[in-house]
């Protein structure tokens, strides 16, 4: 097990190396960075001590260790476009997004199973047709088509929720949450539905087509055979049986919520790292672009290490096959 | 005369409706099981076995159904109970022991945890009291260490040892019978002998029946008391195990019979029964087995014959034996050289 967890970081230490390598060759491929850095009136001599001063001119790989050793200590440099440190800027817009991306994770997750299971059921019912079928729109609706049509039925129609911002937030010292106040969490509504709904008909028809194959599996028929309660035996013994895909897939998929909030992020205007990415490309702030880079990076591999370690407690004959392959 | 039949099924239909017209599966199939007895039921693949037992227990697969016919167990019907009378019924009164051992067991639950949750089910007791019944079970069924193995999680175990698991859970809420549907079909040779004798011993133990669906003559023979032959969803013959195999009297056991090798020098080629059983939806009028049979004659073909009671309390379907048709089929020759039969 502990040999196990200490292969998975190595290997989750080199993709990082790799996502930071990506990162750092931006700096190289979007041009000179002075010419950003620097007004039209500066002298040639300054901008030369400037390049020396900012290790440009050093080797290439010394370069590189020198940002890896940066972004090891949380350093990504000072946005061209805001002047305020890239880590500042990243932090303070961290908890939108991720309160964003959480919640409507949870919701995917939790409507995603209920109506997975459900449809597998009563397979047959009006309810579970009905089910499928706007889950096909779920599907096959782009993001933002989805935020649009949001809006226009349930702000601008209805005039129920807002449309855009994030309401009011309370500050708690180093985290700002929209969760407290009664305008924050009406204007998490919207964004969570949008950004959530892809992935809940992901996981419905993911749950559902598993368990329906599970419900066909010779252990049911015998749990059957045996007198166990329906209850037991749907929600014991199948769903359980069907939760290592769904694992994976929900994990993978919330590492996709926190990415592609961009586009939710961007329909609803939500002051986060999405937000803040896209400014950025408008604008060529590098720094900024390869931060949340690595961070998108860093976000995907711990969430695998997580997914992996879940296995373990969902599945025990991962926990035999991998110690008697370690030992 | 006084204590009714452990199992009683008479003229058991199960069909499944298709789009192409309704399929029987199972016509009119009659037997009992009495109080600790092994009835063997063979037949070759289709032909019903599995089906059988599935229907007893209530758990066809839709939209297969159970079309007319009744099921009792000790007295009490049981083919038309809701469904969750019926889920009380399995396990407690009829336990169930399936083909494949390796896939019967939720791979996710350590041993304990599906026995203690089965006796649980049925049965009032503490986690303890459960747990400790488990391990007690689990001893007797062969397992060694038991106190230590319960703990462990399927794919622990061999097949072997997976099976004599399966048959720990059917037993654990004390069946009155057992229906054990090719309990050793997925089994090693060496271990196959072990299972069925493990299932014999452990059954008359509790006094519990067994039904045994298997296709392996040589199984029926060591284990069975008496044996049921099945063809494309009818019975041909019931009867005695002894008798059944050394005097078939239905043609198609007496082809079945032939088929089997022996152990003897001489090298003679085994019997083969020409064609194949017919699938369901053709199955010729008259008896099932016309087409393939040697000895077939015109009432074979038009009319269907009903099991006739035979001496020695065996049960024949076929015409060759009615008393109003014998002299019809080729003059009575198709009853030599198949032994003596049993004085009336």
């Amino acid at each position: 097990m502990l040999a196990y967890i200490l292969r998975r970081l190595v290997q989750a230490a080199a993709v990082m190396l790799a996502v930071a390598l990506v990162s750092f060759m931006l700096f190289r491929f979007v041009g000179d960075p002075l010419v950003n850095m620097v007004g039209q009136e500066t002298s040639l001599e300054d901008i030369a001590e400037l390049r020396d001063r900012l290790g440009l001119n050093d080797p290439i790989f010394v370069q590189f260790a020198d940002f890896v050793w940066r972004a090891l200590q949380g350093d990504f440099g000072i946005s061209y476009r805001l002047q305020l440190p890239v880590s500042e800027l990243i932090l303070s817009r961290l908890p939108a997004t991720l309160e964003l991306a959480l919640i409507s994770g949870a919701l995917a997750f939790v409507f995603g199973v209920g109506f997975g299971v459900y449809t597998a059921l009563n397979r047959r019912g009006w309810v579970s047709n009905t089910i499928m079928t706007v889950s096909l729109i779920g599907v096959s609706l782009p993001t933002f088509l989805i935020g649009v049509l949001l809006i226009w039925v349930f702000a601008v129609e209805l005039q129920w929720l807002p449309s855009f911002g994030r309401g009011d937030v309370v500050d708690l010292g180093w985290w700002s949450t929209g969760l407290l106040s009664t305008s924050g969490r009406a204007s998490l509504i919207l964004p969570a539905i949008t950004l959530g709904l892809y992935q809940m008909t992901l996981i419905m028809r993911l749950v559902r087509a598993q368990m329906l194959e599970v419900l066909r599996a010779d252990f049911i028929k015998f749990a059957k055979a045996r007198g166990l309660t329906n209850r037991a035996i749907n929600f014991g013994h199948a769903l359980k049986n069907t939760l290592v895909p769904v694992i994976t897939i929900t994990g993978l998929q919330l590492g996709s919520i926190i990415a592609f909030a961009i586009i939710t992020e961007t329909v609803f205007q939500w002051p986060g790292v999405g937000a803040l990415f896209i400014n950025s490309v408008q604008t060529v702030d590098v720094p900024v672009m390869a931060a949340y880079l690595v961070l998108i990076a860093l976000v995907f591999v711990v969430i695998n290490l997580i997914v992996d370690l879940l296995y373990y407690v969902v599945d025990p004959r991962l926990r035999v096959d991998r110690a008697a392959a370690a030992s | 005369m006084t204590e009714p039949p452990v199992l009683s099924v008479r003229d058991l239909i199960v069909e499944f409706p298709t789009r192409r017209g309704t399929l029987r599966a199972l016509d009119r199939i009659s037997f009992n099981i009495r109080k600790g007895e092994v009835l063997g039921m063979v037949g070759e693949s289709g032909a019903g076995k599995s089906l059988t037992g599935a229907a007893i227990i209530g758990l066809l697969e839709p939209p297969g159904r159970i079309a007319g016919g009744e099921v009792h167990l000790r007295g009490d019907r049981i083919d038309s109970l809701s469904p969750e009378a019926m889920r009380k019924v399995r396990g407690r009164r009829i336990g169930m022991v399936f083909q494949d051992p390796l896939t019967s067991l939720n791979p996710l639950y350590t041993v304990a945890q599906q026995l203690v949750e089965t006796i649980r089910t049925h049965d009032d007791v503490t986690e303890a009291a459960a747990r400790a019944r488990a391990i007690a079970l689990l001893d007797r069924v062969g397992i060694p260490a038991a106190a230590r193995r319960i703990d462990d999680y399927p794919h622990h175990f061999s097949g072997g040892m997976r099976q004599r698991v399966v048959i720990a859970l059917a037993l654990c809420a004390e069946p009155e019978l057992v229906i054990a549907d090719e309990p050793t079909t997925a089994l090693d040779v060496s271990v196959q002998a072990q299972i069925i004798d493990l299932i014999k011993e452990i059954c008359a133990e509790r006094g519990a029946s067994v039904l045994l669906i298997t296709h392996d003559m040589g199984v029926i023979a060591e284990t069975a008391d008496r044996v049921a032959v099945l063809y494309a969803g009818r019975l041909a013959e019931l009867g005695p195990v002894r008798d059944v195999i050394t005097a078939a009297e239905h043609p198609y056991t007496q082809g079945l019979m032939g088929s089997i090798p022996t152990l003897t020098l001489e090298s003679t080629r085994l019997v083969q029964i020409p064609g194949a059983m017919p699938r369901l939806n053709e199955i010729p009028t008259g008896c099932a087995f016309n087409p393939r049979c040697q000895q077939v004659f015109a009432r074979c073909r038009t009319e269907r014959p009903s099991p006739i009671e035979r001496p020695g309390g065996r049960q024949v379907a076929c015409w060759l034996l009615s008393e109003t048709t014998a002299e019809e089929a080729h003059g009575g020759t198709a009853l030599e050289g198949r032994g003596p039969l049993p004085a009336l």
